[in-house]
């Protein structure tokens, strides 16, 4: 019985080594894989509206057939980088009129309404992730994180973290151009 | 030339260790002593070899060479002088030679103060650990060579990066390997117990004051760490359940465990093998922690650059020392049971309940740490394990231990008169329930679990400080006899009472931090004015400040309580033109009863920057500098305990120190 006993954190020990073993894969990059969507096609995903909330769901089929490329954006009402990304994306859909869409992650429905209409919404249409399923399918590492889709589907560029800053916003609009949403600046 | 030195000396440590890991073992099995002695001069050639090979790659980035890759990545010229330093130990290969510098220094200590082991014991001890010492070398010298030169060498450094260029993170790996790796003696005297068979008093006397340090450094070292991402990173939490946060809480709460378990193997005979299975798996835990950091297994954002290679080498470590380790446990543990029985009311019951619950806990923290690993392995989901869980089922746990620590020390070793024990306490617990009342009462809402864990916290802060008042008999003898008393109890009750009591000032710093935390976040412009926490903080703008090797936005906050000024807060914003990143200095002001933190975002958008607006994030958080306070007391109690006389080396126990004291001390 002792024998026993004592035997059980050498069995423990075994099964957790064996899928450290299965987790050293060098195929395997825990940060990287669902992020090798570039150039891939967006994953499906149908999300309902965010209720009290007078914007459509989002789904893949919404990203497809647009005449020019469109982003896609994953926020929350938590996120306190999204508050000042949102500032550069609304700036974005006046100005230069890119059409935005919204992912709403892991958020309260209150939360995000109240947020919205602080803030002003410049999202065309806005899915409630609430368990954060779309969220693993595009394969996020954090909020805030923006894609440029092209009109096939396909996903063109993965901008992680908040768009915030003269570095990250020239960075992002020349993702912008080189997709053919902005004109190519003179 | 130097590098090359430093490189030609790790192997021969590498030599000494193969041969400390063998000879003291022949030694010991057949009773020949100067095999077993060997063990001795071949730990100090050790410590002196790899102390060699440390100081040659310092000195290779203090005059900055840059022929040496390992400082061309890591290092700038432009550094100041203590980053250049620090940045010794910013990489993977660096501060792997740093944790085998101190694997050695540590197997140095043994040799140097372990006279009073015997001769068998201690040279088991020291080829334990030249084991050790055997397979970081080699991971070292065969995967990892700091020394390596880049030709042609880069006329400057692409710098450590920024968030690393700080005081209190320069030191926090230094304190963490100082803990890490001293439960390494702890786990070579477990294993040389074991292949000796037997365990008694004195072993577990000589076990603690090793595990007591390695508490103390390891506290203290993920006190800093703590300290720095509050600072540094300008949004003000102070823990996130990151994998390698929790990858270091682990031991630290094993070892926790073990330190409680030790005591009761030392004074009472009991709990023998788990306290060597303890000494087994913290050590484990801490190699877990180093496996973790640099294989790239777990997501998480402190990981060194990523090699399958070298995961798979430490993983061989890990499989030989852990595996190794547990099967001579399952095969030698059975037999060294017994010791002192006792009932369900006493110290040994209560310290079991420590334990349990200790251990317990680390087992959820390694679930929740690991279940993305299992996760993706059986199901091929991948998921992230966050706060909630780790709030939701480990804060629950730590209120009972909380409960039980303020009761233990009443309680006396076999039976305890549970009555007489509640008579002593109730006035304790008058007191925290009506200070409790009062702590609602002004502060008005919040959950009921803060309340009552703010219970339990005052609790225990009185209760420890009433066991410490019952000792010295304050208010029952004149005040001369009570100081009298204090003096001559053992410094281990003090520091037992600082160290439960700072836990308790650490769970107010906790509670308060996270439950009545305020929050603004705003976009402003010079002129204006946030309210939060009934202070007015005014935005005066920003001025552009040069540093060494940084450029800074600095911003100017009035901060006004009813129309008076209180303080001027100056938030940074760094930019580091060579490692092309930015920094966030936040800027706190620190009172006892809370901190009021502020940092700044340069502006996101171009109409934004013309009119000179910037995001301002200001918090308010109350008590969170009982947080450091309580970790302090935690390091001070641990290293008064640790200066006891009964822990010194080669002081003789007086038989008068040991009548004065029937209670025993921890």
């Amino acid at each position: 019985m002792k024998r026993a006993v004592a035997i059980i954190p050498l069995v423990l020990a075994v099964i957790v080594g064996g899928f450290f073993l299965w987790g050293l894969n060098p195929n395997r990059d825990p940060s990287e894989i669902p992020s090798v969507l570039i150039s891939q096609p967006a994953p499906s995903f149908i999300l309902g509206p965010v209720p009290g909330l007078d914007v459509q769901g989002l789904s893949r089929e919404n990203l497809l057939g647009n005449p020019t490329p469109v982003v896609v954006n994953v926020f929350a009402s938590w996120c306190v980088p999204c508050r000042a990304e949102h500032a550069v994306l609304s700036a974005l859909v006046e100005r230069d009129g890119v059409r935005l869409f919204g992912i709403n992650y892991k958020d309260q429905p209150v939360d995000a309404v109240n947020w919205l209409q602080n803030l002003g919404n410049p999202y065309e249409r806005i899915g409630l992730d609430l368990s954060g399923r779309a969220g693993i399918e595009w394969g996020i590492s954090g909020v805030p994180e923006t894609f440029i889709v092209g009109g096939d589907g396909t996903v063109l560029y993965r901008y992680v973290g908040p768009i915030v800053g003269e570095e990250a916003v020239s960075t992002f609009r020349q993702a912008l151009r080189q997709a053919g949403v902005l004109e190519e600046r003179s | 030339m130097t590098p090359e030195l430093g490189h030609f000396v790790l192997a021969l440590a590498l030599a000494l260790a193969l041969v400390q890991s063998t000879i003291p073992l022949f030694g010991a099995a057949r009773g020949n002593l100067l095999w077993m002695r060997s063990a001795r001069s071949t730990a100090f050639g050790q410590v002196v070899f790899v102390g060699l090979a440390f100081a040659a790659l310092m000195r290779a980035f203090v005059v900055s060479d840059f022929t040496v890759l390992n400082v061309a990545n890591n290092s700038h010229s432009l550094k100041p002088m203590i980053f250049k330093v620090a940045a010794t130990w910013g990489s993977h290969e660096g501060s792997l030679l740093l944790w085998v510098f101190i694997l050695t220094i540590f197997g140095a200590a043994v040799a140097a103060f372990g006279s009073n082991l015997p001769e068998t014991l201690r040279a088991r001890t020291l080829a334990m650990q030249a084991w050790i010492s055997v397979g970081f070398l080699s991971f070292l010298l065969f995967t990892s060579n700091p020394f390596e030169r880049v030709f042609p060498p880069p006329l400057d450094g692409a710098d450590l990066n920024p968030l690393l260029q700080d005081i209190g993170l320069a030191m926090h790996p230094p304190l963490l390997y100082f803990g890490y790796v001293g439960f390494s003696i702890v786990f070579s005297f477990a294993a040389a117990a074991l292949i000796e068979g037997r365990i008694d008093t004195a072993w577990a006397r000589w076990v603690r004051p090793w595990t007591l340090a390695a508490w103390i450094s390891l506290t203290a070292g993920i006190a800093l760490g703590s300290w720095w991402a509050y600072y540094e990173l300008g949004w003000g939490g102070w823990w996130f359940w990151d994998p390698v946060e929790n990858v270091s809480f682990m031991p630290w709460l094993l070892g926790t465990a073990l330190l409680h378990s030790a005591i009761v193997t030392e004074k009472r005979d009991a709990f023998k093998s788990w306290t060597i299975l303890l000494a087994i798996l913290t050590f484990s835990l801490s190699l877990l922690g180093t496996f973790v950091v640099r294989s790239g297994l777990l997501t998480s954002v402190h990981a060194f650059a990523v090699d399958p290679e070298r995961g798979l080498y430490i993983l061989g470590l890990l499989a030989i020392s852990i595996g190794g380790s547990l099967a001579l446990y399952a095969w030698r543990a059975p037999m060294m049971e017994g010791g002192g029985l006792f009932k369900p009311i006493s110290r040994e019951a209560g310290l079991l309940l420590n334990n349990l619950i200790l251990a317990t806990a680390t087992g959820t923290v390694l679930f929740g740490t690991l279940y993305p690993l299992f996760l993706e392995a059986v199901s091929g989901d991948k998921i992230s394990v966050g706060p909630p869980f780790f709030n939701g089922a480990f804060v629950p746990m730590m209120l009972p231990l909380v409960f039980v620590m303020g009761l233990g020390p009443f309680l006396s070793w076999k039976r305890a008169d549970l009555v007489g024990v509640l008579q002593r306490v109730r006035f304790v617990v008058v007191l925290a329930v009506l200070a409790t009342l009062a702590i609602w009462y002004f502060a008005k809402g919040g959950p009921v679990l803060a309340y009552l864990s703010i219970l339990i916290a005052l609790w225990l802060f009185f209760a420890s400080l009433r066991e410490w008042a019952l000792r010295v008999r304050l208010f029952e003898v004149p005040l001369q006899e009570s100081i009298r008393r204090a003096r001559n109890l053992p410094r281990a009750a003090h520091g037992m009472t600082l160290a439960h009591a700072g836990v308790a000032v650490l769970m107010i710093g906790m509670i308060g931090s996270s439950v009545w935390k305020s929050e603004e976040i705003a976009f402003v412009e010079p002129g204006t004015s946030v309210n939060i926490a009934g202070f007015d903080v005014t935005f005066e703008g920003v001025q552009r400040v040069r540093g060494p090797n940084y450029i800074a936005d600095q911003g100017t906050l009035r901060v006004e309580r009813g129309g008076s000024f209180v303080t001027a807060l100056k938030p940074e914003r760094r930019s580091y033109p060579v490692a092309q990143s930015t920094t966030t200095e936040s800027a706190i002001r620190s009172t006892l009863a809370g901190d009021l933190y502020a940092s700044i975002t340069e502006p996101s958008l171009d109409k934004a920057e013309e009119s000179g607006a910037w995001t301002l994030r200001i918090l308010y958080e109350p008590f969170v500098g009982l947080l450091w306070l309580g970790a302090a007391m935690l390091v001070i109690g641990g290293s008064l305990s640790l200066s006891d006389r009964r822990f010194r080396v080669g002081a003789p126990q007086s038989s008068k120190a040991r009548s004065t004291k029937p209670v025993a001390a921890e």
